[in-house]
């Protein structure tokens, strides 16, 4: 019901943004259009934990901020690699163990890797996350570990799912 | 007061713009089509948040502006995973990565490394 509720108010706010009418017509069929989208995802089997994940939201304000800032450090990196004469590049793969608990922890842990520049994620099974860096230190840190620490405490409350592995 | 958000917000822009021209020259001067990637996504992440958070600074407490973070939330699902996807299609059609150092599960240590003086 959480989940319901969570996706149709998000659906709500996102209307009501991008639309910009507040005539009682429009917001009925903003209301009309957010319930029959609702349906859809019932129908679907796409409303749960997974699906809309309300129960990040509260630390991922903290999160984006954090890998944002990431981001910006890894911009300047590789941009120092591609500017500089000479070859500044050591291409490398390295296959990291993905340790959150929940698919969709291992999808934000995958996705935030290929996000942030110089390091791309190229295959997850089981949670072994394979990853091209363009550098050998890129792929020192990550072996380090720190985006998968992050990922973990930011799902660190989320409900077992059924589905969820180990 | 105003001078001064205008003034950030235009070095913002030409700092965006210019981030997206490097990644350009880098996927020019990359060897190989996974390096040619890690370029390619400083223009999608850098040059983008750049050009984004100057383009905020314009429209100020606006809708606009909130459109303009909801236009940088959806970048920062999708461009990530189209990325993952044209990196995974390469692998799986046999686009052999050049690698330096190879250190995958499976991989038998240095026998892949491979350095060319390029």
């Amino acid at each position: 019901m959480r989940y319901l509720l969570g996706l149709l108010v998000g659906l709500a706010i996102l209307w009501l943004v991008l639309s910009g009418h507040y005539a009682p017509m429009f917001l009925a069929f903003g209301l009309g259009s957010c319930l029959f989208t609702v349906w859809l995802c019932h129908r679907l089997g796409s409303i749960d934990a997974e699906g809309v994940p309300v129960d990040l939201l509260p630390r991922l304000p903290g999160y984006m901020l954090w890998l944002l800032w990431q981001i910006l450090k890894a911009n300047v990196d590789v941009a120092a690699r591609i500017l500089r004469p000479g070859r500044h590049i050591s291409p490398t793969m390295i296959t990291l163990t993905a340790h959150q608990r929940t698919p969709l922890g291992q999808a934000v842990f995958a996705n935030s890797v290929t996000l942030t520049p110089g390091t791309i994620t190229v295959g997850l099974t089981d949670g072994q996350a394979e990853v091209h860096a363009l550098s050998e230190a890129g792929s020192h840190d990550l072996d380090g570990g720190v985006i998968d620490q992050r990922v973990r405490a930011l799902e660190s409350r989320v409900r077992h799912l059924s589905s969820a592995g180990s | 007061m105003i001078w001064f958000i205008n003034s950030l917000s235009w070095a913002l822009l030409v700092v965006g713009a210019m981030t997206c021209v490097i990644g350009g020259f880098g996927m020019l001067r990359m060897p190989d089509f996974y390096t040619r990637t890690h370029a390619a996504s400083i223009a999608d992440t850098g040059g983008m948040l750049l050009i984004m958070f100057a383009l905020m600074l314009q429209a100020g407490l606006t809708l606009i502006t909130v459109k303009l973070v909801l236009i940088v939330l959806f970048l920062m699902i999708t461009s990530p995973t189209a990325s993952h996807a044209l990196a995974r299609a390469a692998l799986h059609d046999d686009v052999k990565p050049r690698l330096n150092h190879d250190k995958r599960m499976g991989a038998s240590g240095s026998a892949n490394d491979r350095h060319d003086p390029s």
